[in-house]
């Protein structure tokens, strides 16, 4: 009787006291609704004020990049407010630097919507959708890296430039109970746009590439957003260098196979670093690109190959390997996918050997 | 302890700043005390919203203590519904803060949710059962609590930055000072009893 009087009065006073937040809620949170203006008039949306810009602007389908969901840990959600919305908050201020502060930049997560908005975003973010898809192909690279095939399910077709990414959403599995969305590059062309293909490492204890490793068959339906990313081919530079490493090669076979289709008149050198020969993959699939097209070389390079491997090709740290097929680097391009290691070394090679830091892009992961 | 003791809730609210201290001298709310000072302005922030947090959960509590808990014979259960209404009371003061008052909630906003699980909190709506509070005691006791964890959490964070950057020995770097600070500050605190004495 007790037992029964205890749970029934305490069910009933955390009622009443959740009746009275959730009224609160409706009455207080209530903005009635609210005008937001995207670049000066170029779109104009209705929302109902109270929730937060980045889930506003998603409600409209208008996708900004985030990996974390809205929490303030991944600073990647920045618009700039044309009017000033109320001061930066302590969360944002890590990720803001003085000049974006100074010209209204916020994280679109810590905004509110709470009365009319203008706000600037690039011109491709209205480009970003949430695409529904089925996974075709699950094929193993490497001992620990694959490849995925998703055809589109809907939208069925996708508008993107070689070189960007998309944001995978994993979903829980085993202990994990959150779902998280991480990003990884497309390494199939532009022109095949009802299908994208993507190469992913597994990363020992990281939450999507395990789940995408362990837990997707062929046939499951998989959720991501995109296409993000500025890391696609830039004006200037008809002779490019390519370095990457691991899954790093992944936007730059998207990069090389879409210049190739497009007959751009580019000289194109693509070196890719590996450990050892089982760290190789699409080996045949470039040395045959190589043989069919006069402006496209591929240098693969072993920093760690031992005998059995048989290898023959170039050997030590990739950007030795670089300066000794590019003395001079002088008028060219430079895109760089792989660690930040990897880049940052590079970065300073380079240089080095002659190329401004503006002809210089990369993509760390 | 027990029979309420007519103290004046003036004593009791000098009392609960300085010689009783929730921090100093009970050791409540240690975790944002030690994890949240080292800076003077988020700490001063964060004393402000825990100040402001206490009265009125202490106040609530109170009333539902003694009209609701009491008369149906439910307090065996004030553990449990003083944590839930110290949870409801939270949102309900941030959704207030965030309308009516925007300036204030932009600087105390992000610590109001850290605040619900506070022991200090909890500790204050316990302490004012135990010791038999009236309304006004209770009141002010809410008041001066609150503004004593504001000065100890100030206080602490002062000496803090004022420390930033000097040279210690390894295993006395971050919290241990920080612990070692508290004592010492504790043992100060200590010598404002006997000016008033409460319990």
């Amino acid at each position: 009787m007790t037992v029964l009087f205890t749970v029934l009065s305490l069910s009933f006073l955390a009622t009443i006291l959740a009746g009275i937040v959730v009224v609160a809620d409706y009455k207080l949170n209530n903005y009635g609704v609210c005008k937001i203006d995207i670049n000066d008039g170029t779109r104009s949306l209705e929302v109902n004020g109270g929730s937060s810009l980045l889930s506003s602007l998603a409600s409209q389908k208008i996708f900004i990049p985030s990996a974390c969901g809205g929490k303030a840990t991944c600073g990647l959600c920045k618009v700039t407010l044309a009017e000033s919305a109320g001061p930066v908050l302590p969360t944002e201020e890590p990720y803001l630097s003085a000049v974006e502060m100074e010209s209204g930049v916020r994280l679109a997560c810590q905004v509110k919507v709470k009365h009319d908005l203008k706000i600037l975003i690039p011109e491709e973010f209205f480009n970003i959708r949430h695409f529904r898809t089925k996974v075709e192909e699950v094929k193993q690279l490497t001992h620990d890296i694959k490849q995925f095939r998703f055809r589109l399910l809907e939208p069925e077709t996708i508008a993107f430039k070689a070189g960007q990414y998309v944001q995978i959403d994993s979903k829980p599995y085993d202990k994990v109970t959150e779902a998280v969305s991480r990003a990884y590059s497309i390494s199939s062309v532009p022109s095949e746009n009802n299908i994208i293909e993507l190469i992913i490492r597994l990363v020992p204890g990281g939450i999507c590439t395990t789940f995408m490793h362990q837990h997707v068959k062929e046939g499951d339906e998989i959720t991501f957003a995109g296409p993000f990313g500025d890391f696609y081919l830039h004006e200037g530079g008809d002779e490019l260098v390519f370095i990457a490493g691991g899954s790093g090669l992944a936007p730059i076979r998207s990069l090389v196979l879409d210049i190739l289709e497009k007959n751009l008149d580019k000289k194109m050198k693509f070196f890719f670093g590996a450990v050892r020969r089982r760290d190789l993959y699409y080996y045949d699939f470039f040395r045959e690109l190589e043989v069919k097209h006069d402006n496209f070389t591929y240098i693969p390079a072993l920093s760690g190959a031992v005998p059995e491997d048989e290898w023959t090709g170039d050997e030590g740290l990739i950007t030795d390997v670089v300066v000794r097929h590019v003395p001079d680097a002088e008028g060219r391009q430079a895109y760089l996918c792989g660690s930040p290691g990897m880049i940052n070394a590079c970065v300073q090679v380079l240089t080095k050997i002659g190329l401004p830091r503006d002809a210089i892009f990369f993509d760390e992961f | 302890m027990g029979s309420a003791p007519a103290i004046s809730p003036f004593v009791i609210f000098l009392a609960s700043i300085f010689s009783s201290n929730m921090v100093l001298s009970n050791f409540l709310g240690m975790c944002s005390f030690i994890s949240v000072s080292s800076e003077y302005k988020t700490a001063s922030g964060l004393g402000k919203a825990v100040a402001l947090v206490m009265v009125f959960t202490t106040i609530i509590n109170w009333l539902i203590y003694h009209y609701v808990m009491i008369p149906l014979g439910l307090d065996y259960l004030r553990f449990l519904i003083f944590i839930i209404v110290i949870a409801a009371t939270v949102q309900i003061i941030e959704m207030v803060m965030d309308r009516y008052l925007t300036d204030l909630h932009m600087k105390l906003g992000i610590f109001l949710p850290l605040i619900t699980v506070n022991c200090a909190i909890l500790g204050i709506s316990l302490f004012m059962v135990i010791r038999s509070y009236g309304f006004w005691q209770t009141l002010l006791f809410g008041l001066g609590s609150g503004l004593g964890w504001w000065l100890a959490i100030a206080a602490l964070a002062a000496i803090r930055e004022k420390m930033a950057g000097k040279e210690l020995p390894r295993g006395l770097e971050g919290p241990a000072i920080t612990f070692i600070i508290t004592g010492i500050m504790a043992l100060a605190f200590v010598g404002f009893s006997g000016i008033f004495v409460v319990m």
